[in-house]
């Protein structure tokens, strides 16, 4: 029972950070774009626009939620809702912090510690091509037909190629559970160093996987209409936009876990300050993941679809399967 | 609580290839074996066997039915015309069906009290998985993945081979005129 409840709220609390991260990082984004490209970006909800997400949130509701005549119905809806539940499942095996006792009860910050933590994001990641497929044909509607084919395919062949660049770290590690891999960077380096190829495949694959830019040909704007979502709107493009985001701080947290050493830093001061300096070691490192994700947005231009997949394809996988090669070996002979 | 997720699970599970066989469009019968699929991985789940579940995922739910999906989504595939029914399927089919459902009642009940599996017995870490994988079963697993390449290798020759008859067509209509 006292699992049950413990279990409850920290679904509650992980859920509120989640909605209010992404409706910050989502201001973050139009801000920082805009300072790049010499504009300031939304200024007038709020001091410093601060409130933007919330207006933004009262908008997506009062909007008419309109659905093509000719779409598949059942899919139709069906197709956001599977964005959203996917990208808030994986989230609940990221840890972010070391195990501490709150209030008399022991716990790890993290919703539940299962020991192919790793084996289930990238499980719920290639269920999450679901959602775009299948909102792209229940459209009925060329242009998200298109993106949707496009989005499909891009997510199925990236995925191999994150799925191959995590291996490495995990063979350093000898576990699949993110605390686990945490854990054994305590008293080696950051995975970052022996593994720098491993860490850019998977930046790389994860951009894809997350359908950004330079990767964001299903959703190509100038061509696509919106890609896959083209005809949703009101809150059914609001849980696309959602799970895009959250999919985002998933990826990040990944990146630290398994390449930055998670919750790792030097402690110091006193005694509160020591149980907190983890947690926000954990969300700064988070954090500059999420501003990259900003910052290649604001500088590089859109692939080519042909450029895209021979990339993935010729690039990435041989270079991690390489990676692995030589890990493996290096792990075999120690 | 376990057996009762392994019963909502099971029949989340049969359910789902019933739906596969009822429904007529291919997209829906597709997404009703993903259902078995996710379904099948939550019972390993409930036996322990946590990698082998999500693996399932990954592949079978993440990857083959996403292929699925995808040609049926290309083809743009209709909904299915029924057929009259055969009668001589439904004269051999009924009895067949029977003779099965016997057959394995039979078996469950008659090992029943010598094999009792019991709800998280196969909770093994990853690494004895790999273990067995590379050393009992090793000469398997290699036959495996050879058998996969050369499926691999066919579905090349075979795309390239209609890529290059597709060219020369277009070569000799364009000399034609």
């Amino acid at each position: 029972m006292t699992f049950f409840v413990i279990s409850l709220i920290k679904c509650l609390v992980v859920l509120f950070i989640l909605l209010t991260a992404v409706a910050y990082i989502q201001l973050a984004e139009r801000k920082i774009v805009g300072r790049m490209q010499a504009r300031v970006g939304p200024t007038r909800v709020g001091p410093f626009g601060l409130l933007q997400p919330a207006a933004d949130a009262v908008k997506f509701i009062l909007k008419e939620d309109l659905t093509p005549d000719t779409a598949h119905k059942f899919l139709y809806v069906l197709a956001p809702m599977l964005a959203v539940v996917l990208a808030l499942l994986s989230i609940t095996v990221i840890p972010i912090g070391p195990i501490v006792t709150l209030f008399g009860v022991r716990t790890p910050l993290q919703i539940t510690d299962i020991n192919v933590g790793l084996l289930l994001i990238l499980g719920v990641t290639s269920l999450g091509v679901y959602g775009v497929v299948l909102a792209g044909w229940s459209s009925n509607s060329k242009y998200s037909l298109l993106g949707s084919l496009r989005g499909g395919s891009q997510m199925i062949s990236y995925e191999l190629s994150l799925g191959l660049a995590l291996i490495g770290p995990v063979m350093l590690a000898g576990t699949l559970s993110l605390r686990g891999i945490v854990e054994a960077q305590r008293h080696m380096h950051w995975y970052i160093l022996p593994q720098l190829l491993a860490f850019f495949i998977y930046l790389t694959a994860a951009f894809a996987e997350t359908n950004r830019i330079p990767f964001d040909l299903p959703e190509a704007e100038g061509e696509l209409g919106a890609g896959y979502h083209t005809e949703y709107s009101a809150m059914k493009f609001a849980m696309f936009f959602l799970a895009e985001y959250v999919n985002m701080i998933t990826v990040s947290c990944v990146a630290t876990l398994v390449f930055l050493g998670g919750w790792m830093g030097p402690l110091f001061g006193p005694a509160f300050l020591r149980a907190l300096l983890p947690v926000i070691y954990f969300v700064v490192k988070a954090s500059f993941f999420l501003f990259l994700y900003i910052w290649v947005r604001g500088t590089l231009p859109r692939f080519r679809y042909d450029q895209l997949m021979s990339f993935g394809w010729k690039v990435l996988v041989p270079l991690a399967l390489a990676n692995i090669l030589v890990t493996s070996l290096i792990v075999a002979l120690h | 609580m376990q057996l009762t997720l392994f019963l909502i699970f099971a029949v989340v599970a049969v359910a789902g290839a019933i739906n596969l066989l009822v429904q007529r469009h291919p997209i829906y019968s597709a997404l009703s074996l993903v259902t078995v699929m996710g379904a099948l991985a939550v019972e390993y789940l409930l036996l322990g066997a946590e990698f082998i579940a999500f693996i399932q995922v990954i592949v079978y739910a993440g990857a083959i039915m996403v292929l699925f999906v995808f040609v049926i989504m290309v083809l743009n595939a209709g909904e299915v015309a029924r057929h009259p029914r055969s009668k001589v399927a439904a004269w051999i089919g009924l009895p067949v069906l029977v003779l099965f459902g016997v057959l394995i009642v039979g078996q469950v009940y008659g090992n029943y009290h010598q094999n009792t599996l019991r709800m998280g017995e196969y909770l093994v870490q990853t690494g004895p998985i790999g273990q067995s994988l590379f050393h009992q079963y090793l000469l398997p697993f290699e036959v495996t993945s050879v058998l996969f390449l050369v499926g691999i290798l066919g579905a090349v020759v075979l795309a390239a081979r209609r890529d290059d008859v597709t060219d020369k067509k277009t070569k000799s209509v364009a000399a034609g005129r």
